[in-house]
């Protein structure tokens, strides 16, 4: 099975269960490579592809670029703040200038939402969404199903909470429509200001009150709040957000024992997780980097034409 | 010239008019309407089979000149009206310079009689420079021809200012439009606030946002006593207010838009930016409670707010992209297609909120077929089947999200003043 008939992985809203799983599937064997001493495989070898980040990133960015060059694609980074888009060139530009130098695959991440499906539309390229406004981040969800899925052996039936900016998380979203797929029971909480409407439509339960939302789960999956929101007026300081909805040792109690505490980082410690449960024994947050790479990995291989068999035979 | 329109449905609400007739057309004007008319040196209309009205109006357009030609202007933008079956449209002043002094009103008229093929009524400020701090000077406006005042697209935020504006105009018998928006709710809004934006990741705007403003307008208007009309009113909300307020003897109209009946939320979903108007497709109890309204007189008339972009301006990111739709060469088609065929509205009390009504809440002398009148007519096809193709339009704004849709009943002639400007569709 291949993953060939998708042009693109624009989110994680209108994929199957099915391709799901063959993309965490195939992340098994990739992890391995990560492993070993020699970690470079030649099955992108002669495909190229570039990621583009109109936004910040650390984990992701980089992660995409080392997942490309461990399977041998020639990788290279567009760097917005030194590009041309500094000059004003549209983002339709910029996308044609790119393509016509032959590239494969593109990973894009924008502030804005819809990005990522107004350049899937406008090119030959494939695209992966690395993350777009407030709509969703797919391969976040993907590493976070494959972290859980890893430690817990399943993801069915699992309760999970989703902590935080509902509001304006895409790793949020991208979770919801990921796991929901897996018949995990979802539960989302945070600040009354930051929900958003209608939210449980979605299939999750809302909660305002952290205790209770962590309630006997089993994984608690802790989102990064952007200080931004509070000069904003959506909540009055990061000291009374703390104070609601930091994820502390205490609370962590409420929580099955076996619990899994995942973050998308990049963290505030203290502010919306105490560093005594980032560092902490059921927290996997350095994990789900390694295994990021591992999802993509496995994304990019499926994308520019592998079959899971080539690699685990 | 003569002309002999024979055979076709008549309709003319504001005369209890409906019935298959003959409409005798010379000097611009209408001479008869009647059953078998005989006369001789005429040019004939054979209107079997086809639905002849008067002249539809559309209160709300922007023609964008002067100062943005390259998104339409006055010969592309009246040419999109002929097409869509119009004979009047009244201009929106947010060009640049704005349409607050009375040369730039004549500007608009002089270019109208110029340039284009249709009726263009211009809508003045009510503030200078659409600035919000002071009054324009609405007696000159009118004597140069505008026939109502609006900010448009930016809202007069101040109350004090609004409550002037009214108490002004009122001595004039002038309509005060108002667009209404709290900004501070709607900022940086892309989309209806509700399921639909909560699925699809984007910053929602709440219908409250209007409703506060709609809230606002209407006790001002009971106040001052003034005539305040509400453009494109999109909420359940607004059109409750507005209901209960003409029950109250307010002075209160209103109209919709035909992608605000015919359109949801739920297809901003394609990221494509043509979805993207404020106020903002809204979810389908607000569509439902448009369509009520409708029906019972709430809805006074339908605008289309043909608000043309470059299409720089909407071919790229959602959130860059303009707000607004290139209304007029679908609106009649699709408010055909989507209530009239579909049971949803009678022909009758269609034609009548594209002319009478709005010639009402104008107070201007158009709407009708009344003998002596201007020969505005309006004749459409019910049997015409079309696919919208923005290509072919004649407006300069192609950002419709219509596209593709195939459309049944479509606006066949249109006569100004006694001028065939359409036939069979086409601009001749």
């Amino acid at each position: 099975m291949k993953l060939e008939q998708r042009k693109d992985l624009l989110g994680i809203r209108d994929m199957s269960r099915e391709e799901l799983e063959l993309i965490l599937d195939t992340a098994i064997p990739m992890k391995d490579i990560i492993k070993r001493d020699v970690k470079k495989v030649p099955a992108l070898r002669g495909k190229a592809m570039v990621t583009v980040f109109y936004e910040n990133s650390t984990r992701t960015r980089t992660s995409f670029e080392i997942a490309g060059k461990y399977l041998s694609a020639d990788t290279v980074n567009l760097a917005v703040a030194t590009s041309s888009v500094q000059k004003g060139e549209s983002l339709r530009d910029t996308i044609k200038t790119i393509e016509v130098m032959g590239f494969d695959l593109m990973v894009i991440r924008h502030a804005m939402t819809g990005t990522a499906h107004y350049v899937a539309r406008n090119t030959n390229m494939r695209v992966i969404n690395a993350g777009d406004g407030t709509n969703e981040h797919p391969t976040q969800a993907l590493l976070d199903m494959y972290s859980i899925r890893e430690k817990k052996g399943t993801l069915e039936g699992l309760k999970v909470a989703i902590v935080g900016d509902i509001l304006h998380s895409r790793v949020a979203r991208s979770n919801i429509y990921g796991l929901s797929k897996f018949g995990c029971e979802i539960r989302v909480a945070g600040p009354s200001t930051l929900m958003p409407p209608e939210i449980e439509k979605l299939g999750v339960k809302s909660y305002y009150s952290l205790d209770q939302a962590l309630d006997g789960v089993d994984v608690i999956n802790v989102l990064r709040i952007q200080k931004e929101r509070q000069q904003s007026g959506l909540f009055p300081s990061l000291d009374e957000y703390a104070n609601l909805y930091m994820l502390s040792p205490d609370r962590l109690l409420r929580a099955k024992d076996d619990v899994l505490v995942l973050h998308p980082g990049p963290m505030n410690r203290g502010v919306e997780i105490s560093s005594q449960v980032a560092d902490g024994v059921q927290s996997v947050i350095n994990e789900q980097v390694t295994n990021g790479v591992a999802v993509r990995m496995a994304l990019l291989f499926l994308m520019m034409g592998g079959s899971r068999d080539e690699i685990t035979n | 010239m003569k002309l002999l329109i024979r055979g076709g449905r008549v309709i003319d609400p504001a005369n209890d008019i409906d019935g298959i007739m003959d409409i005798l057309v010379a000097d611009g004007k209408i001479i008869e309407v009647n059953e078998n008319i005989s006369d001789e040196g005429y040019v004939l209309v054979d209107a079997g089979g086809k639905i002849v009205c008067p002249g539809f109006i559309d209160m709300h357009v922007h023609l964008r000149e002067p100062g943005f030609e390259y998104k339409e202007d006055i010969a592309s933008g009246t040419r999109a009206a002929a097409a869509g079956g119009f004979t009047t449209v009244c201009c929106m002043p947010n060009t640049d310079p704005v349409i607050d002094n009375a040369s730039t009103a004549i500007f608009v008229r002089e270019r109208a009689a110029k340039s284009g093929v249709v009726n263009v009524l211009p809508i003045g400020c009510i503030s200078k420079g659409q600035a919000g701090s002071e009054l324009t000077e609405m007696a000159e406006l009118i004597a140069a021809g505008c026939v109502a005042v609006s900010d448009d697209g930016k809202p007069v935020k101040n109350a004090a200012l609004m409550r002037n504006a009214m108490d002004y105009a009122k001595m004039f018998d002038l309509p005060v439009l108002s667009h209404c928006e709290e900004q501070s709710l709607a900022a940086d809004g892309q989309m209806h606030e509700g399921y639909y934006s909560t699925l699809y990741g984007f910053k929602g705007i709440p219908a409250a946002a209007e409703e506060l403003m709609v809230s606002r307008e209407i006790i001002l208007a009971e106040l001052t006593g003034a005539h305040v009309h509400i453009c494109h009113a999109s909420t359940r909300g607004s059109l409750e207010m507005i209901r209960e307020a003409k029950a109250m003897g307010v002075d209160v109209t209103c109209e919709v838009t035909p992608h605000h009946l015919l359109l949801t939320d739920e297809i901003v979903g394609s990221y494509d930016a043509d979805t993207k108007v404020n106020p903002p497709l809204r979810s389908t109890e607000h569509v439902q409670a448009l369509r009520r309204g409708l029906l019972d007189g709430t809805v006074d008339c339908i605008a289309t707010d043909h608000a043309p972009h470059h299409m720089e301006s909407k071919d790229c990111e959602y959130n860059l992209a303009s707000f607004g739709i290139s209304g007029l060469e679908t609106a009649v088609a699709a408010v055909m297609d989507g209530l009239v065929n579909q049971g949803l509205l009678d022909v009758e009390q269609m034609v009548q909120l594209f002319t009478i009504g709005p010639a009402e809440v104008l107070g201007i002398d158009k709407g009708t077929l009344d003998v002596g009148a201007d020969a505005d007519i309006t004749i459409l096809d019910p049997t015409m089947v079309k696919v919208v193709d923005p290509a072919n339009f004649y407006s300069k704004g192609k950002n419709t999200p219509f596209k593709g849709q195939t459309l049944k009943g479509w606006p066949w002639m249109t006569i100004v003043k006694g001028t065939i400007i359409v036939n069979g569709g086409k601009i001749v």
